[in-house]
């Protein structure tokens, strides 16, 4: 089952934490390779933490794994992942004349997967 | 000014340096006392997470100073190669510039010049859009030190401070006890609106979950408020996804306050809307004056990329996105900004200082990147200097660089440098790009009169075309 949520890409502590402790150390790659997902959408798409998925945008698609998000920091049907390389393989060029890339916001789907390809 | 002093309770000598100034984020902390052990910083007091992970982290990298195609090569030679790459390309791209002094962004911007660049900053892909708003309808502003003294309403809109910029409630804009404010938060309300509900509304008294792409048409909802205009209730509430009720009560208490503050973020400008959203926040700030004292701040991420947008400005009239072929700037954010002249595949060479976008362009914006051959600076290895024909290993501006950075507010900060480093500092290398530039434009502008003077005369033939 495919379904259809709003991706909003964003910072963390945890990502800034990385950035200074080096873009390919562990700290910030796991950081930015992990999807946070509303609890309700983890048990309606039957996920767990540590799941794959792909994400597909207009633009593109990415795997990440998945893990619920703290209480009710994400509404059903929202989903956020810390701003980096995997999420902005889903922006398109267009800017709509401001050189900002909308990369907020924007509808991606969610498909369960195995393991990543 | 800094101050360094042995530090007693350590077996062997420790350097302590006071007041040193902390460029991770917007806040640009100069409050921090820095400890360090020979080529080590090893304790930061009162920097937040993301400053003692910027502190600690950032000892000089154990790679060359200069690589040329991968291989290891002398500065000299990566300043030659960069300076023929700028000077024969047809349409060079400068960019980034967040990250580094505003001396460096200066010669940059020299540079530019010389070579007729488009350059652009990381603002475009940021705050760019809120740039665009001011330009269309002013900043009713203050600096970070009255919000700290008077502000008894903060509202923070599509920012969370509390991930992104740590000590923003501490030191600014919540907790302190102000001049005006004996009993510090007490004597504050803060309001969280965004779609998540984020650690920073956890710290709110009031947090409104407006729906996902619907800032524009809440904050217009407010600016009619403000302007005394009926609303219909359920027209709001189907935009916004919050009740009229609410957004009734939140304008209540903003014509109460006696100095309100609004500080916004990327939700605003990375969202469908962009400038439009930030424009509407803007105007809602100024409209709020009719009634008490409102201003409104965008929440700067990188440590001077203020300074970016105040250097580009004090050089070229424009804040990012300028174009220089023509000799003079010309302004098109869309056409001269970074993201879209790589993405429509239109630059042929570029110089990248101080930024990711191998890591953080959208993927047709990367894809020509990397087909083209470019300069790159950075304290640390990243997805762009690993693709770069010239990467520079670079000091780091604050730790072991001085120099002038501009806080979130526009107030100038002096570095106090902790550490020496065996690498250059960027500056020392744009001012020799700068330099070598200047030459071959020389030697390009001699062969170009040698040529013309071989030239037949066009009255010994008469009009040739």
């Amino acid at each position: 089952m495919i379904e259809t949520y709003i991706l909003i890409p964003g910072r963390t502590s945890k990502q800034g934490v990385g950035i200074s402790e080096g873009k390919f150390g562990e700290t910030y790659q796991s950081e930015i390779t992990c999807l946070q997902v509303a609890s309700e959408d983890m048990i309606s798409r039957g996920l767990t933490d540590g799941d794959w998925v792909r994400l597909e945008s207009e633009f593109g698609q990415i795997e990440v794994a998945v893990k619920t998000a703290r209480q009710d920091e994400l509404p059903s049907g929202l989903l956020f992942i810390p701003y980096g390389d995997l999420s902005s393989r889903l922006m398109g060029g267009e800017t709509h004349g401001t050189g900002m890339p909308t990369s907020k916001g924007f509808d991606v789907t969610m498909q369960p997967i195995a393991t990543p390809s | 000014m800094a101050t360094v002093t042995p530090d007693a309770s350590s077996e062997h000598e420790l350097k302590v340096i006071t007041d040193a100034t902390c460029t991770f984020c917007g806040c640009v902390c100069d409050d921090i006392d820095l400890t360090v052990d020979g080529d080590h910083i090893i304790k930061a007091k009162r920097a937040c997470v993301l400053g003692k992970a910027w502190f600690l982290n950032h000892t000089a990298d154990d790679r060359p100073s200069c690589l040329i195609q991968g291989q290891a090569a002398s500065v000299e030679a990566g300043i030659e190669r960069a300076a023929e790459l700028l000077v024969s390309a047809r349409y060079p791209l400068i960019y980034g510039l967040s990250d580094t002094t505003s001396e460096s962004q200066r010669t940059a911007v020299g540079i530019a010049d010389w070579v007729g660049a488009n350059i652009d900053t990381t603002s475009s892909v940021c705050h760019g859009p809120t740039g665009m708003a001011l330009q269309g309808v002013g900043e009713v502003t203050a600096s970070l030190g009255e919000v700290r003294n008077r502000g008894d309403m903060i509202i923070f809109w599509g920012a969370n401070p509390a991930e992104s910029h740590p000590r923003h409630f501490t030191r600014y804009s919540l907790t302190p006890k102000g001049m005006f404010l004996p009993n510090g938060r007490k004597d504050r309300t803060c309001v969280v609106v965004d779609v998540r509900k984020t650690k920073s509304a956890n710290a709110a008294d009031i947090f409104i979950p407006v729906k996902p792409r619907s800032d524009f048409e809440a904050l217009w909802a407010l600016r009619a408020l403000a302007n005394d205009v009926e609303l219909d209730a359920n027209q709001v509430l189907h935009d916004t996804g919050i009740e009229l009720s609410v957004w009734q009560d939140l304008m209540t208490r903003m014509k109460a306050a006696k100095f309100g503050a609004i500080f916004f973020g990327m939700g605003l400008t990375m969202t469908r809307g962009k400038h439009a959203n930030a424009e509407a926040l803007l105007a809602l700030a100024r409209d709020m004056n009719k009634h008490t004292r409102f201003i409104c701040k965008p929440n700067r991420g990188h440590g001077n990329v203020t300074g970016a947008d105040n250097v580009m400005a004090w050089r070229t009239g424009y804040p990012f996105g300028v174009n220089l072929m023509r000799g003079y700037p010309r302004f098109n954010p869309g056409e001269y900004t970074a993201s879209d002249i790589l993405a429509r595949q239109e630059a042929d060479a570029a110089m990248i200082i101080a930024a990711d976008p191998m890591a953080n362009f959208s993927q047709p914006a990367r894809d020509h990147l990397k087909s083209i051959p470019y300069i790159a600076f950075d304290p640390k290895e990243t997805p762009t200097t690993r693709a770069a024909e010239v990467a520079f290993t670079v000091a780091t501006y604050g730790i072991n660089v001085p120099g002038t950075v501009y806080r979130m507010d526009d107030v100038p900060i002096s570095l106090r440098p902790a550490l020496e480093c065996h690498h250059p500092s960027d500056l020392e290398i744009l001012k020799g790009i700068e330099k070598q530039v200047q030459k071959l434009n020389m030697k390009n502008a001699i062969a170009q009169s040698k040529n013309e003077s071989l030239r037949p005369a066009r009255d010994e033939f008469g009009s040739s075309e």
